[in-house]
This record gives structure tokens, sequence and C-alpha cells, in this order.
């Protein structure tokens, strides 16, 4: 899918501007993207950056701001029949945000292949690396990426992805739970902690509306 | 190329934290039934955790961001995906531009 790939290139510019800022090496922020490869964690990161690093600090926050992964392997978990074990655990290593995003809409069509998963991110992982790294090598190129309206194009991607996910109108809870929730916890909480509680909270109410065991002992649709 | 040594070792910590979340939720559902209302809140996670990604952008941050959120569901509605992106995006860019 083209317009992730692009929409990923003045992320990956900014965070490595921001990493040189910090006195990173185009090394070190290229290593940082290739190990970690989760865009929010990495902001957070760099901007959390100060000598001597504070290594425990930066190592709990990651994971809190990634909690969020936990809904989403457990989303995907299911609609990965096709992938042999250890392609399943190598594949979770690539499952951002967006990764994550296009392989259900994938799953929602029935093809969701290794083949698939790994065409949409090993060519997002290099390219995250590499324009990360130019990033830090070229210094402040997009000094306000907001004016260009490049912080939109994930908005815009995941609200086109969301769009498609409404089938009927038992969509229309978990949305308006988690719409509300998230922007209350935005408000309210530092980081990111808004995107896992928003969907924690939407998951919980399309739990507690749906009919239980209404399908049946085995589950049958 | 300088790469500092604790520096390495923060990534290598930040990657273990990254991995350990991505592989949590799969290791579960591979391991209990699903079901019932675990299947339905599962179903749903989707939309929940799209919808929390972009709400205060779309919802809480200015008038251009929810209005360029309009025009994307718009094109989306009718045409290819990368055309409603870029159409939003131009859409944030005038909209800011007009309204700030």
């Amino acid at each position: 899918m083209a317009p992730l790939l692009l929409a990923g290139i003045p992320f990956a510019l900014i965070m490595g501007t921001t990493a040189a800022a910090k006195g990173l090496s185009p090394a070190e922020t290229g290593l940082m993207s290739g190990f970690v490869f989760a865009g929010s964690a990495q902001f957070i990161a760099v901007g959390l950056w100060t000598h001597p690093v504070p290594i425990f600090v930066l190592i709990a926050t990651t994971w809190m701001v990634n909690l969020r992964h936990l809904l989403m392997s457990a989303s995907i978990g299911p609609q990965m029949g096709r992938f042999s074990r250890r392609q399943s655990y190598f594949g979770l290593f690539f499952l951002a945000d967006e990764i994550w995003a296009v392989a259900l809409r994938r799953a929602a069509e029935g093809k969701l292949t290794p083949a698939y998963y790994f065409g949409q991110s090993l060519p997002f992982w290099v390219s995250w690396v590499f324009w990360s790294t130019m990033g830090n090598i070229l210094g402040s190129t997009i000094a306000d990426p907001s004016r260009y309206g490049f912080d939109y194009a994930f908005v815009a991607v995941f609200l086109v992805i969301l769009f498609g996910f409404c089938r009927n109108r038992s969509s229309l809870i978990p949305i308006v739970v988690s719409a509300a929730t998230a922007v209350i916890a935005w408000k309210l909480l530092p980081s990111v902690w808004y995107i896992f509680i928003g969907g924690i909270a939407g998951t919980v109410a399309a739990a507690l509306i749906a009919k239980p065991d209404a399908a049946g002992p085995d589950d049958a649709r | 190329m300088r790469v500092d040594l604790a520096t390495l070792a923060t990534w290598v910590g930040m990657m273990v934290a990254t991995y350990s979340s991505r592989v949590a939720g799969f290791w579960f559902v591979q391991r209990f039934p699903i079901r019932g209302r675990l299947k339905a809140g599962l179903e749903a996670v989707p939309l929940a955790v799209l919808t929390a990604l972009i709400a205060p952008t779309v919802l809480a941050t200015g008038p251009a961001e929810t209005l360029a959120a309009l025009v994307t569901l718009l094109l989306a509605w009718r045409l290819p995906v990368l055309a409603a992106v870029i159409g939003g995006v131009a859409a944030v860019v005038l909209l800011r531009n007009f309204m700030s």
C-alpha cells in the first residue's frame, strides 16, 4: 500500500532530525529505528533523552506506550492462520500501528498471507530506518511539518481504514465509546495513554453489548 | 560511525519492551478459546484502537482537522485510498491557512 510508505517518510525524517538535535549520531538513529521499530515510542524516547541515558525510564516508558500492541496482536492472532509458527513470531516484530492496520484490512477480505504481510512490513521497515538516518544527516530539513500537513497523513490513512471496517450499526458503539474515552484521556493524561485507554474502553463496550454465547457453545457463525 | 554502548543497550531494552507487547496478545489468543464476549470484544479491537489513535486530532484539535476528516471520509466513499489521503492532507493545509 503506497500511501503507507509515503506517509511514513516525513515522520522518519522528523524522527532523525529530533535525534540529531539531541546529539545522537546517524548510526545510533538508524540502529534505534531498526531495533525498536515503534514510531511513538521512539519519539518519546528521543524527547526524554539526556546524558547520562535514563535507560530504565526509557524502557519502562516504551513498554507503557506500547501496551496498545497487546490489543493489536490479540486481534491479528486469529487472522494469522496461513503463517507458520516461525513466520508469526518473526512477523510480530514488525507489528507497528500502520502494519497492523493494513494487515487487518487484508484479513477482512480473507486474504492475509505471509507474502502480503512481509511485502508490506519489510519495505516499511527499510524505509523507516533509511529515512530516519537521512533525517539525522540532513538536519532540520522539515522545520514545521504541520505547515505541509504531513502530520495529518497518518490520521487520513487510519481514517480511511477505519471507514472500511465499519460494517453495520453495531460498529457504532465501540467507535463512540473509544472516541469519547480517548479524547478525555488525551486531555487528562500524559503521553499516549489515550490510545490504550480508548482502545480498552471501546473493546469492553463491544463485549458488554454482545449477546453472551449467542453463537452457541461451538461458536459457529 | 559513533555508537555509544549505553545507547545501544537502551535500544536493545526498548526492542525487548516493544516486541514483548507485540507477542503477548498473540500468545494469549493462541492459548485461550475465543468465543462469546471475548470474541465480540476482539472483533471490535480494530474499530476501538483505530478510533482512539485519531480521535484527539479529529475531534479535539481544531475546526481545520475536523473538517479535513469529513473531506477525507467523503473522498474515501468513492475514490481509492491514495486519493482520499492526498485530498485529506490538502484539505487540512488549506483549512489551516484559512482558519488561523
